[in-house]
Order: structure tokens, then C-alpha cells, then sequence
């Protein structure tokens, strides 16, 4: 009945509006934030409450490089989607390599901090309230580090084997908008953690 | 081109459709990616669990008629308040209100389906699961001896006592995952909804445009991001400690009890308003076609409900304002929840001012919605007392506060939720639901909410406390209690008279056409039930009330839209 | 409507009710107490009349309004009106006034309540929340004791107030005697203060008020009162050691033999539990079970023998005791008076 009479009277005007992919991403971000925020609330809340050492400036050091690594892979992943939108697929490709790369080795220091602190300094996350709260934070945010290395590492793939094109490039921003995310949190994190914390 | 069947084929496949039909309509129902089919998943299953956690209330109401009671063990009381207050939020309250969001929101603003309809089958299917998760409980663990593994710590499940040492067994667990899995679905949903009202609405329909019931669903979509993490993130906390020794909540090692308290406030409190904000919407659909009238005051209505959802998420400690927050927090906390009242007034005025001047039709559906009117009021008026910190000394952890929300949740959002069916029902399955049992449905209903919960805020201000498997005779509580129990009796026989009614008129009810109430939104000029591609063609829009314009040409809401109109409002070609 | 017939049958009942029941918070005896029960009263008028006002306008609505005919598609409809910016102004303004009156008389009863300035006379009591009892130390006293709490009666002109110190050896509780102070929370690894200062004698009832685990619901408060000569006896009386009765020796060693030790403490004996309350005076006290049992011989044979009879899911287990040592340890702890 109605339909056909609600027709546009200005068909001249386009009726554009954002991406779906690109707003579903923010909302997912706006999510995990939160999960995040109370991880570092718990942390700020705890300084200096253990009962118990160790205390983290006994035994934490400012993981500079795989810091600059991490912030450096979405600088990576950011040219690795200039390079879709322009149909540089094998360029695209370098650069999703490097971003994985990159990102692997923050995990693999992650891994060797971790090792050497319950190995060598006896802190795991029953020691004491710090231990509590530092490996919760840093491996949440590892976690997301983790999953994000397998969603870029797929993109890879499918890259390299020539099946992602400039019209997957929205597709590609949207993951490199959760690996922005992901290193926004570390600069939280490696400031609560590693700068204020200790 | 169209083969042909030869005739005895057709008839042999015919003779054989009812049986096959049968599991591919299961098939299709569970596989099913259609905005509407599973936003009447969601509503089913939220009914049923309505039903169960209904039934969870009626055995405590028993046990509390009279004071020294045996009718269920200390330990099956205290599982049954927190299964009845878990379910009631977790799977009855979001799943029913997603649900409805679920089918309405595509169809209001004039697109074919959810932003991201795999993801919201996923939605479902995970919140699903959780609640199968949260009452295999009762049967896990120790099975079916005693109360068997059901959680037992309250919905809220405050630490310390859900530590490994005082809450052994896996009830606890039970309660953590269920809620962390459905949390899941839900953020999966709220996601959809904010994809889709933002990308997806049809030409012409910008934001300034977007129905009331859409803009809420936004608004409550906002608060469930930021609100759930909070809740995740503390449950995944309370997991660790009791798995893997963290102390988080652990008090023995430094930890806080407190600290659980706050974050999961933090969740807790939008987490209301969460389940309110949807009543809100249907109540701005419902109320103005049942007075014939706009919507009073658009813009504040969209201003306030924005308001309350920002404001909703600075409340949190008006729950704890009897942990020694010292008074410094107990006052900043009072302030905020007072202030909260100033939106929520704002949109009772509106709602006023709509029906006032109309020509206002009491059907059930109306019926309810003014029930909700009246309830809502006092419901935030006894808020307003609970927000006085003071006040709060005394009445809080007491049944004031119980009755206080379950004015809020039965009164205001149950009400709301009851117009909404009558309303929506016969888009949904095409037929109209009987308005003579609508009306012996509110009548009833209304008796035994009154007697129920009026009569509820008065142990609360004579001592009682709440979460006690009985009282002391000497108390003076008696009386009332066996008062309140009679209340939800008769609201038990209301709710089955409304279950009644849908079946019956699933199949008797006179048919519905598209546009049974006369309405003004884009989901009224489809057929009841719409096709599964909603629209033939998808419409655009010049207004609030599309529907309206057509109906009336001489006097559109364009016009006025106009006159108030933006810089980038479209010229109308010809008069 | 239903609410207004309901409203005043309803008031009358409640007001008789109020007259005699022992935890009404509008029958305050104490400051706190009487500070709040006014303020709210101020809260209770401005929603009354806020209630009467919109409910009012909205039966107004619906009487004038109301539509005879069913919702038949040709008929006219009413003036559409979309809004009125001078109205919406005025019924934002006018409940932001109402909030910060409000607010304001609010935080006054905050601070007096939650400021008060301590006066040097004051008795200090310590309390620890246990799942499902409360342990009361009076340290300017050495006194220790379980459930029954006593305190001397304050006046206006010579104030005693009783100060509270709270903390819980366990979970979360909380104390509530309605008729004395609004309730404040025991919570594990945190300090809590409020006091109370109850203006006639009597006994003042409570009980806990934060879910605890099983028997929350029995864990009762009983304040007395006394007037400061009959406290100052009790306290005399508390800080002597346990009584020494020849005729309970049977039952006394019976007591000492058997893990009951582990958990109480009887004073003057080589009982020191502290996991259980302190079972010195333990003769002496009206009830037993955090005030949910009277203190009979009967009821404390049967509380010993198993807990669970009185209190399903209590912390102390069956002692699994023979009918002759429970009889022999039911008179002992009965001479402890």
C-alpha cells in the first residue's frame, strides 16, 4: 500500500553512511576497553598493598624494545592498508609480514620476561598482590595480542596467496583497527605497569 | 522457467511434506540467521525461563508466609533467591528485551536485517547455552541430593564468600559461567543493534528522524559496552583466585572485598537501567498511538534518555553506601543518583504531555502502559528515598529495597513489557490477542502486584532484611508476609491467563492485517507477520511518522519537522 | 483507583503495627536513629506530595481524555503538538531545585552522623562478624563476649555513647538494629566505625544485614541497655574468670578433654579457642545460637548434641557426645554464669 508512495522526493541526494564494519569494530573496542579499565583499576588499587615481596622495582625493567617493536607494528599495519587501497598486493603483503613479525616478537619477550620472573624472582600470580595483578593485566593484554597475530597472520595468508584485493581493503582496516587498540592498551599498561607502578 | 511436476509425483510429495516439514522447519529455526525469527527465539526462551524463575519465587514466597517455616531447607532458600535473581536479569530480562529489539529495530527503520545477522545468531545461541549452563547446576555436581551444586550466593555474589574456601564445589563457578557466556551474547547484540541503527537505516532517515524505540535501544547499546567489561573482567578475577590461588578478592593476602563490590556496581547499576531503557522505548511507541498523538517533546526525550544513560554509569555506590565509603563518597553518590531523577522525571512529564489532549483508546496494551506509568513513578519515588544515603542506612540490604525493585522490574519494565505484547503480538503472528482476557489479565494482574509489592516496603521498614530463609515470630512481620505471598499467587494466575491467551489466539484470534492500531512507524506497512525480506522495496523517508504523512497529507509531520527544521533539510518539490 | 481505598486501611494498619514491633526504623531510640527518622520524614512529605501531584495529573489525564469509541481509522484526530520549550523548561528547573534542597538536607545528616565528634567518655566496643555469631571485646575492660551486646544508656545531658569498631573474621555482614542506628557493614580486612547511644533502657533487636552464607538469617542481635549502675555490675561480672562450680567438675572435664577447647575459650581454663564465641559467662546469656534459641538446659543439651537442630549449616559440628557427657557438659556450661 504505502510503499510505493514513499519514494524519495530528492533522488539527487545520496544517502551514504558509515561502514558496518568499521562501527561493529569501534563498539567491540569500546568493550574490551572496559574489561581493561577494571584490570588496570585493580592494578593502580594494589600498589603497594602486597603483604608480600617481590615489589615491582625489584624486579621489573622497562621493556623498551619489544615496546618499540609493538607500537611499531601498527605503523606497519597501517602501510600494509595503504597498500591494499592501491592494489599493491605484494607490498601489502611485506607489510602484514612485518606487522606479524613484529608483533611476534613482543610476545616472544613477553614470554622471556615472564620466565625470568617466576624462574629467577619467584613471582607468579599467587605470590602477592602485585603478582596478582601484573599477570592478569599483562596477559590479558597479551591474549589480545595473541588472537590479534592469528586474525594478521590469516590476512597473510590469504595475501600471499594473492586472494585479498582493494576491495577487502575496509576489511583490513577494520582488523588494523583492533591491532591499533591492541597497542593503545600496551601504552596504558607499560605506563601503569612499568613506569607509575614501580 | 518453471519444470513440471507430473501430477501423481506432486501428490505423493505432497503426502509426504507434513513429516519432512517438521524437521525442516526445526532445521530452519535453529540455522536461522533472520532478525525475526531470532528475536522470537529470544522472547521464547525468555518466557520460559519467566516461568521457572516465577515458579523459584513462588516456593520462597511460601517459606516466608509464616516466621520458623520448614517448607525448603536453609540451603534450598538461599539457592533459589540467587537462581531467581540471576535468571530474572541474566535470562528473562536481557534475552526478552534483545529479543524484542531484535525483530523491531530492522523493521523501524526500514532495512531487511540486523547488521550482522551470523553474529546475532551466535548471539543467541550463546546467551542460550548459559542459561542451560546456569540450571544444569541443579542436577551437576552433587545431582539431584539436597539442593544440589545450584549457586547459593546471591546474585551478586559478593566476595569473600564466593572464595574457594567458603563457597566449595562448583556452584559458585556455575553462576560465573553462565553470566560470562551470556554477557558475551549480549555484547554481541548490543553490537548489532549500534551497527545497524547507525548503517543501516533506509533514505531519508537521519538520525533527527530515527523512531524513539531505535534511539533507546542505541542508548542502552552504549551503556551495555561499557557496563558489561566490568562485569567480565571481575567474574574473570573471581576465576582466577579460586583456580589458580590469584588474590584479587582474596582478604587474607591483602585483597579487598570492597573492590569486588565496586566493579561489579559498576556493571550492576547500568545494568538497570539496561533492562529499563527498552520499557522506555516501547512506552514512547506505544503511548502516543493509543493517544493519538505525537510523542511530546522529541528532543528532550532523545536528550534524556542519552542523560540517563551517562548518568547511569556515575551512580554505582548508592549500593554500597553502607560499606563505609566515608562520607565524602556517601555524599557524591547521593548527589548523582538525585540528579539521575531530574532526566527520568523529564520523560514521565513527556509522557503526560502526550496523553494530555488526545483521545486516548484503553486497550490492553494501553492499559498497561498506563499501569506503567503509575508504577514507574512510585518506583523512582521510593528511589529517591533510597537515594537519600542516610535513609539508606536503614532501609538498605531490607525488603524496602527488594520491593523498591521489584516495583521497578515487575511494576515498570513487566508492564511495559505485557503493553508491548499486546501491541507487537499482532505483527508478529498476524492475529490479535483477546482484549477481553487482556483486560482480565491486567485487572488480575494489577490486584496481585498491588498486594504484593505495595504491601512489601513495609518489613523493609519494620527490619526485616532480606535473603533470610525465615524470621523471628517476634518481629511483627507475619502478617505482611503472608499478605505478599497471596499477591504472588494471583499475579501466578494473571501470567498464566496471558500464556493462555497467546497460544489461544495463535490460532483463534481474528486476523490482524498490517496496521490493526493505526500506527505511524515503518513497521506497520508491512504484512502480519512480515515477509522474511521485510520490504518489497525499501521505503524512504520525510519524518518522524512516515506513516502519519501518507494518512494525513494535508497536515504532515514533515511540515512541522521543517518549520523547525535543520540547514540541510530537502526541499519539498510541488505543494 | 485500588490505591487510594488500599492507602488508608493500610494506614491504619500500619500504625499499630509500628506501635509494637521491636525493629521499626520510625521508632528511633537512639541519635542516629532519630536523625535519620526525621530527615526522612522531610524525604517521605516532598515525595508524598510529589506522588499526589503526578498521579493526581495523570488521573486527571485519563478521566478528560479518555476515548469511548474504539480506535476507528476515520475519525479525527486530536491537535498534534510536538512540544513546548517554556514548559519542558519549567518541569526540568523545577525537580533541579527539589534535588538540590534535597541534597543539601541530606548531607547534613551525613556529616553530623558520620562526623560526630567523639566524646572522651565514650565506650569503645570492638566487633567481629563470624559466620553466623558476633564476638563483642570491650578493650578499656578486658571483657570478651558472644551475641549479647551491653552497653550503658545515654541521655541528652550526659551523653554515653557506645562506639562500635567492626570488622569480620570471615565475609561480608552487617549491623543492623533499626531502632538504634542505621546498619553498617563488617567487611574481612577493613575497619568500620559508627556508634550508638540508645536513650532508654531495654533491649534493642537486630540481625545481621549482608547476606553471610546459610544461617544468616539466625544471625540475631540482642543490645541491652542497662542503666550505667547495673553496666557497671555486668562488667564487674564479665571480667571475673569462669566460675569454679565443684558439682560441674564431671561435665567441666569432659569439656576440657574434647576438641570443644579448639574453639571456645573459657577464661581461668585451658580452653583459648577463639574460632567459636567465648564461652565464659555463656550461663548468663538469655539465648544461645546468636539469639535464636532461649537459654534453656533443653536447648543447650540439644544445640550441643548437633548444632544443625537449631541451626542447619552453623560452623560447629555434632560433638557426638553419649546422653551421659552431654548431660555432664549441659550443667557445666549451665554454672557458667
Amino acid at each position: 500500500m504505502s510503499e510505493a508512495v514513499l519514494k524519495s522526493t530528492s533522488p539527487d541526494q545520496a544517502w551514504t553512511l558509515p561502514s558496518r564494519g568499521i562501527v561493529g569494530m569501534t563498539c567491540l573496542i569500546i568493550a574490551e576497553a572496559a574489561i581493561f579499565v577494571i584490570f588496570v583499576v585493580a592494578y593502580i588499587f594494589y600498589i603497594g598493598k602486597s603483604l608480600t615481596g617481590p615489589m615491582p622495582k625489584d624486579v621489573l625493567e622497562l621493556p623498551i624494545f619489544t615496546t618499540i617493536c609493538l607500537l611499531s607494528s601498527s605503523l606497519t599495519v597501517h602501510a600494509a592498508v595503504s597498500a591494499l587501497r592501491k592494489s599493491k598486493q605484494r607490498l601489502c603483503s611485506l607489510w602484514l609480514a612485518a606487522t606479524v613479525l613484529l608483533g611476534g616478537i613482543f610476545i616472544a619477550g613477553t614470554a622471556h620476561e615472564w620466565y625470568d620472573l617466576i624462574y629467577n624472582h619467584g613471582l607468579t600470580i599467587r605470590t602477592n598482590l602485585f603478582g596478582t595483578t601484573f599477570y592478569s593485566l599483562v596477559g590479558l593484554h597479551a591474549t589480545h595480542v595473541v588472537v590479534g597475530l592469528i586474525l594478521l597472520s590469516l590476512a597473510l595468508l590469504f595475501s600471499i596467496r594473492g586472494e585479498m584485493k582493494e576491495e577487502h581493503s575496509e576489511k583490513l582496516e577494520v582488523l588494523s583497527l583492533y591491532w591499533h587498540f591492541v597497542d593503545g592498551v600496551w601504552v596504558i599498561v607499560f605506563l601503569v605497569v612499568y613506569v607509575l607502578g614501580r | 522457467m518453471a519444470t513440471q511436476i507430473p501430477v501423481d509425483e506432486m501428490h505423493d510429495q505432497i503426502a509426504r511434506v507434513p513429516r519432512r516439514l517438521w524437521l525442516e522447519v526445526l532445521h530452519g529455526w535453529v540455522t536461522t540467521v533472520d532478525h525475526k525469527k531470532i528475536g522470537l527465539m529470544y522472547i521464547g526462551y525468555a518466557l520460559f525461563f519467566l516461568v521457572i524463575a516465577g515458579f523459584e519465587a513462588l516456593l520462597m514466597r511460601v517459606q516466608l508466609a509464616i516466621p520458623n517455616n520448614h517448607f525448603v531447607s536453609p540451603e534450598v532458600f538461599n539457592g533459589l533467591f540467587t537462581m531467581h535473581g540471576t535468571t530474572m536479569v541474566f535470562f528473562v530480562g536481557m534475552p526478552i528485551l534483545f529479543g524484542f529489539g531484535n525483530y523491531l529495530i530492522p523493521l523501524m527503520i526500514g532495512a531487511r536485517d540486523m547488521a550482522f545477522p551470523r553474529l546475532n545468531a551466535f548471539s543467541f545461541w550463546i546467551s542460550a547455552f548459559g542459561g542451560l549452563l546456569l540450571y544444569f547446576s541443579y542436577v551437576g555436581g552433587s545431582g539431584l541430593y539436597g539442593a544440589g551444586s545450584a549457586p547459593d550466593v546471591g546474585w551478586f555474589a559478593y566476595a569473600p564468600l564466593t572464595a574457594r574456601v567458603f563457597s566449595p564445589g562448583h556452584s559458585t563457578d556455575y553462576w560465573t559461567i553462565a553470566i560470562l557466556l551470556s554477557g558475551i551474547g549480549s555484547i554481541g547484540t548490543a553490537l548489532n543493534i549500534v551497527a545497524t541503527i547507525i548503517c543501516m537505516r533506509c533514505p531519508g532517515m537521519k538520525m533527527s528522524r530515527l523512531p524513539l524505540l531505535p534511539w533507546l535501544y542505541l542508548v542502552t547499546s552504549g551503556l551495555a559496552f561499557v557496563a558489561i567489561g566490568p562485569l567480565t573482567a571481575a567474574q574473570i578475577m573471581l576465576m582466577l583466585d579460586r583456580y589458580v590461588g590469584s588474590h584479587f578478592f582474596d582478604t587474607q593476602a591483602g585483597g579487598s572485598a570492597v573492590l569486588w563490590m565496586h566493579f561489579f556496581w559498576i556493571f550492576g547499576h547500568p545494568e538497570v537501567y539496561i533492562l529499563v531503557l527498552p520499557a522506555f522505548a516501547f512506552a514512547n511507541e506505544i503511548i502516543p498511538v493509543f493517544s493519538r498523538k505525537a510523542i511530546f517533546g522529541y528532543p528532550a526525550m532523545v536528550a534524556a534518555s542519552v542523560g540517563i544513560g551517562f548518568i547511569s554509569l556515575s551512580v554505582w555506590a548508592h549500593h554500597m553506601f553502607t560499606v563505609g565509603l566515608g562520607p565524602g563518597g556517601n555524599t557524591f553518590f547521593t548527589l548523582a543518583t538525585m540528579i539521575i531523577s531530574v532526566p527520568t522525571g523529564i520523560k514521565i512529564f513527556n509522557w503526560l504531555a502526550t496523553l494530555w489532549g488526545g483521545k486516548i483508546q484503553f486497550t490492553a496494551s494501553m492499559m498497561f502502559a498506563i499501569g506503567f506509568l503509575f508504577q514507574f513513578l512510585i518506583a523512582g519515588l521510593t528511589g529517591i528515598m533510597l537515594s537519600v544515603a542516610p535513609f539508606d542506612w536503614q532501609l538498605g540490604n531490607s525488603y524496602f529495597v527488594v520491593a523498591h525493585f521489584h516495583y521497578v522490574l515487575v511494576g515498570a519494565i513487566l508492564f511495559m513489557l505485557f503493553s508491548a505484547f499486546y501491541y507487537w503480538y499482532p505483527k508478529m503472528s498476524g492475529r490479535m490477542l483477546s482484549e477481553r482476557l487482556g483486560k482480565w489479565h491486567f485487572w488480575l494482574f494489577v490486584i496481585g502486584f498491588h498486594l504484593t509489592f505495595d504491601l512489601m516496603h513495609v518489613p523493609g521498614l519494620l527490619g526485616m532484611p532480606r535473603r533470610i530463609y525465615t524470621y523471628e515470630a517476634d518481629r511483627g512481620w507475619m502478617i505482611w508476609n503472608v499478605l505478599i505471598s497471596s499477591g504472588a499467587i494471583i499475579q501466578t494466575v494473571a501470567t498464566l491467563l496471558f500464556v493462555y491467551n497467546m497460544v489461544w489466539s495463535y490460532f483463534k484470534g481474528p486476523i490482524a492485517g498490517p496496521d490493526p492500531w493505526d500506527a505511524w512507524t515503518l513497521e506497520w506497512s508491512v504484512p502480519s507477520p512480515p515477509p522474511s525480506y521485510n520490504f518489497a522495496e525499501i521505503p524512504t523517508v520525510a519524518s518522524r511518522r512516515p506513516l502519519w504523512d501518507l494518512k494525513h497529507p494535508e497536515d504532515p509531520d514533515s511540515d512541522y519537522e521543517m518549520e523547525q527544521g535543520s540547514p540541510h533539510e530537502t526541499q519539498k518539490e510541488g505543494a | 483507583m485500588f490505591a487510594s481505598q488500599g492507602w488508608c486501611g493500610f494506614a491504619v494498619v500500619i500504625l499499630s503495627a509500628f506501635v509494637a514491633d521491636p525493629t521499626n526504623i520510625f521508632a528511633p531510640a537512639g541519635t542516629p536513629a532519630s536523625s535519620i527518622f526525621s530527615l526522612s520524614m522531610l524525604v517521605l512529605g516532598i515525595t508524598a506530595a510529589i506522588f499526589l501531584i503526578v498521579a493526581g495529573i495523570l488521573a486527571y489525564v485519563l478521566v478528560r481524555y479518555g476515548s469511548r469509541a474504539s480506535n476507528g481509522q476515520g475519525e479525527q484526530e486530536p491537535p498534534q503538538i510536538y512540544g513546548s520549550n517554556q514548559i519542558e523548561l519549567s518541569w526540568t528547573v523545577i525537580p533541579v531545585l527539589i534535588v538540590v534542597m534535597l541534597f543539601l538536607a541530606t548531607t547534613r545528616v551525613i556529616y553530623t552522623t558520620e562526623h560526630a565528634q567523639r566524646l572522651a567518655n565514650s565506650l569503645d566496643v570492638t566487633v567481629i562478624g563470624h559466620q553466623f555469631w558476633w564476638e563483642y571485646r570491650y578493650p578499656q575492660m578486658g571483657v570478651v563476649t558472644a551475641n549479647e551486646l551491653h552497653v550503658p544508656v545515654s541521655d541528652h545531658a550526659h551523653p554515653l555513647p557506645t562506639y562500635l569498631t567492626m570488622s569480620s573474621a570471615d565475609t561480608d555482614h552487617s549491623f543492623w538494629v533499626p531502632r538504634l542506628a542505621g546498619k553498617m557493614d563488617l567487611i574481612p580486612n577493613k575497619v568500620n566505625t559508627m556508634w550508638i547511644d540508645p536513650q532508654t533502657k531495654g533491649l534493642y533487636l537486630g540481625q545481621c544485614a549482608q547476606y553471610c552464607g546459610v544461617q544468616h538469617a539466625k544471625m540475631l542481635i540482642r543490645v541491652y541497655a542497662d542503666t550505667p549502675q547495673e553496666f557497671a555490675a555486668w562488667v564487674e561480672h564479665q571480667q571475673q574468670p569462669a566460675v569454679d562450680d565443684p558439682a560441674a567438675a564431671e561435665g567441666r572435664d569432659i569439656f576440657m578433654h574434647n576438641a570443644c577447647i579448639s574453639c571456645h575459650t573459657i577464661r581461668g581454663t585451658v580452653a583459648t579457642g577463639r574460632f567459636g564465641p567465648d564461652l565464659t559467662h555463656v550461663g548468663g546469656r538469655d539465648t544461645i545460637a546468636s539469639g535464636s534459641v532461649r537459654n534453656t538446659s533443653a536447648n543447650l543439651r540439644e544445640f550441643i548434641d548437633n548444632p544443625a537442630n537449631f541451626k542447619p549449616g552453623a560452623l560447629m559440628p555434632p560433638m557426638h557426645l553419649d546422653a551421659h557427657d552431654l548431660d555432664a557438659v549441659t550443667a557445666y556450661l549451665t554454672t557458667l554464669k
